[in-house]
């Protein structure tokens, strides 16, 4: 079976600096070739890339999950793109400013013949240093775009005050303190930290720690949109845990933008890691867990509305 | 009983090898047409093959014969027929990739390009429809009046040269490829969610789901008496009963060549009741409906998933391709 090809997705409101990410992307050295699936071909294209158009056609599944929303035209473009398959190393899927990022990415859990040729590699989100604050109060797609993504590229730096990007970056740690953080000016950071991220691949799930630049953040709460994260200082029942966490999601899961977690179970050396996007879950036992890592069980939820208090009370009580 | 346990023909097969997957099949009188993902059409004919550069800059998506002709749809937006001599020429050129194609015998041609349906008649005349959301499959009516548009939602039954409203076939879902029963009574689609769905016309009006499938069925085929249609998307062909007229509602399905590689192209005998059944492990059966027996065309081959699988009118030869370029004739012994 040869390797499944990464996908990345890149968001970003309107005006934020995708396009001129993408460009970097595509114009850098780098010996690679990518697929690109774009909304509209813009500024785009160079000679040795394939150019795709895409038209963001969003279907719900007909499997009675109601917030299971897939990218039709993208299991289709997928499938023609893999009978170029040796011709691009990889795929860049660059949505529209106003796109909620959940159907791409559920896209590849939900289509087996999407999942058999390629792996999502990691959600890409382009935020606008001086007009992120404002669309975050007036625009539920952008706090989608953040809420949602591994790598969060902070552009335009070089118009806002140091007082005022930590601003904004408080602000997006009050809603996803786990993805990689980049401040930026003309969306110029290392293209290593944007593709190859492998942040949905359950082995690379390491640590569920948030990722501070610096230390000295003030965290302020966003009104609607949160992570919680819990830890048991010890292992879960899998009877009891299995089905909280797969009721959890059913129940919670148009609220519930992203899940992780990494549980220990008694007698068991291995750590069972799993992810999720809204009420999609994917989970295996992975690794064996090693001497000196304390077996214990840690669970994220980044989403809108979230019920801590009984999200808390309901994972503490699966403790073995 | 394995496949490899069955009686075989395989020194009845022509083998040949291409440099690409082959995407499509179709016949052109004695003639195989190979539909490649580099672009080319390879026709082949006896031990010889040869290439046409059909498609110089794109890779062949769609592909279909009226017997006369290899129609081909491409990545680069391109309609693309090819003869039995090995000239090829442009027929029309879309915005996007044409990822839909059906070829009536009769010379009419229907292809999408997105939500963009375009009919074209025997003598080149166009007509063009567009559907609600993307259309993945096209199938005409026995006659080749009227075409079956599948696509979100549901399919469409529209007359190109006919001012009647189009008739719009309802069903949640997203609806991938489409055919039409040899008697025009039933429409049949595959769907994202690993089922079939199916609509009776006539007399009355009527929904059939056929559902259980383990992966998406890409690939439907009538047998020539119309009362069965074989599927793909199982580790068995699974054969609807569609000899009455109220088709297979409450009858289960035969399941015949089971075995545990999935099915990926059914292709049935033009006069007999026998199907060929190739799998995504390469292995290729041919299987008689009557006592489900087996023949050996083509082993295991590693990495060679059978990708088409096509007879010639008389049902004398098969051809088949494969996701790593291999292909093959079959000639029935006389």
């Amino acid at each position: 079976m040869p390797d499944k090809i990464p996908v990345t997705v890149l968001t970003g409101y309107l005006g934020a600096g995708k396009t001129t990410l993408l460009n970097r992307i595509l114009t850098e050295e780098h010996g690679k070739r990518y697929a690109v699936i774009v909304n509209e071909f813009g500024e785009i294209g160079i000679d040795n890339d394939l150019v795709v158009n895409a038209d963001e056609e969003v279907f719900e599944m007909n499997n009675g999950c109601i917030c299971c929303t897939v990218r039709g035209d993208l299991i289709r473009i997928l499938d023609g793109l893999m009978k170029r398959r040796g011709k691009f190393d990889a795929i860049i899927v660059e949505t529209t400013g106003l796109a909620d990022p959940a159907p791409v990415a559920q896209t590849f859990f939900v289509d087996q013949d999407v999942s058999d040729a390629a792996r999502l590699d990691a959600v890409v989100t382009v935020a606008d240093a001086k007009w992120l604050s404002d669309r975050l109060k007036d625009a539920p797609e952008a706090k989608n775009q953040i809420a949602f993504a591994d790598v969060i590229i902070l552009n335009k730096i070089d118009l806002v005050s140091e007082e005022d990007l930590k601003a904004v970056e408080g602000r997006i740690r009050a809603i996803n303190p786990y993805a990689k953080l980049h401040r930026a000016k003309n969306a110029q950071v290392p293209i290593a930290e944007v593709l190859d991220r492998k942040a949905f691949d359950l082995d690379r799930i390491i640590q569920l720690e948030p990722d501070f630049l610096e230390e000295g953040h003030h965290h302020h709460h966003d009104e609607d949109m949160q992570s919680v994260s819990f830890r048991h200082r010890g292992p879960v029942d899998p009877e009891k845990f299995m089905p909280w966490i797969s009721d959890l999601t059913q129940r919670e899961g148009p609220n519930i933008l992203r899940c992780k977690g990494i549980v220990a179970f008694p007698n068991e050396d291995k750590r069972f890691v799993f992810q999720g996007v809204h009420m999609i879950l994917d989970g295996d036992l992975q690794r064996e867990w090693r001497a000196d890592e304390p077996r214990e069980s840690r669970v994220v939820f980044i989403g809108r509305d979230l019920d801590e208090d009984a999200i808390r009370e309901g994972f503490l009580s699966c403790a073995a | 009983m394995t496949a490899t346990a069955a009686p075989s023909l395989l020194q009845a097969v022509q083998p040949f090898a291409f440099d690409a997957e082959v995407t499509g099949l179709g016949w052109l009188k004695d003639t195989a047409a190979f539909a490649l993902a580099d672009g080319a059409v390879a026709l082949a004919r006896g031990a010889e093959s040869h290439r046409s550069a059909a498609h110089p800059d794109g890779v062949i998506l769609v592909a279909g014969s009226d017997g006369e002709r290899f129609v081909t749809g491409g990545d680069d937006g391109r309609l693309a027929v090819t003869g039995q001599d090995g000239s090829t020429r442009t027929l029309a050129e879309a915005k996007g990739w044409i990822d839909a194609l059906a070829v009536h015998p009769g010379g009419s041609i229907a292809y999408a390009t997105t939500k963009r349906v375009v009919f074209r008649d025997e003598k080149g005349r166009e007509k063009v429809f567009d559907a609600p959301s993307t259309v993945r499959g096209l199938a005409f009516a026995p006659k080749g009046t009227r075409l079956a548009l599948a696509h979100y939602n549901g399919a469409t039954l529209w007359f190109p040269n006919l001012e009647t409203k189009p008739e719009v076939l309802e069903w949640k879902g997203s609806h991938l490829d489409v055919t039409w029963s040899l008697d025009g009574r039933f429409v049949v689609t595959s769907m994202q969610e690993n089922a079939l769905h199916g609509w009776r016309l006539q007399p009355d009006r009527g929904h059939m789901r056929m559902s259980g499938y383990p992966a998406k069925t890409r690939s439907m085929t009538w047998s020539s008496d119309g009362a069965w249609l074989a599927t793909s998307g199982a580790e068995a062909v699974i054969i609807w009963p569609f000899g009455s007229k109220e088709g297979p509602t409450g009858k289960p399905p035969r399941e015949c060549g089971v075995r545990s590689a999935r099915v990926t192209r059914v292709a049935f005998h033009p006069t007999t009741l026998i199907v060929a059944a190739a799998y995504e492990d390469g292995c290729i059966l041919l299987i008689r409906l009557n006592d489900a027996s087996e023949l050996l065309i083509r082993p295991v081959v590693r990495g060679s998933g059978v990708t088409a699988l096509a007879w010639d009118a008389k049902g004398r030869r098969l051809a088949f391709g494969c996701a790593n370029g291999q292909a093959g004739v079959l000639t029935l012994p006389s």
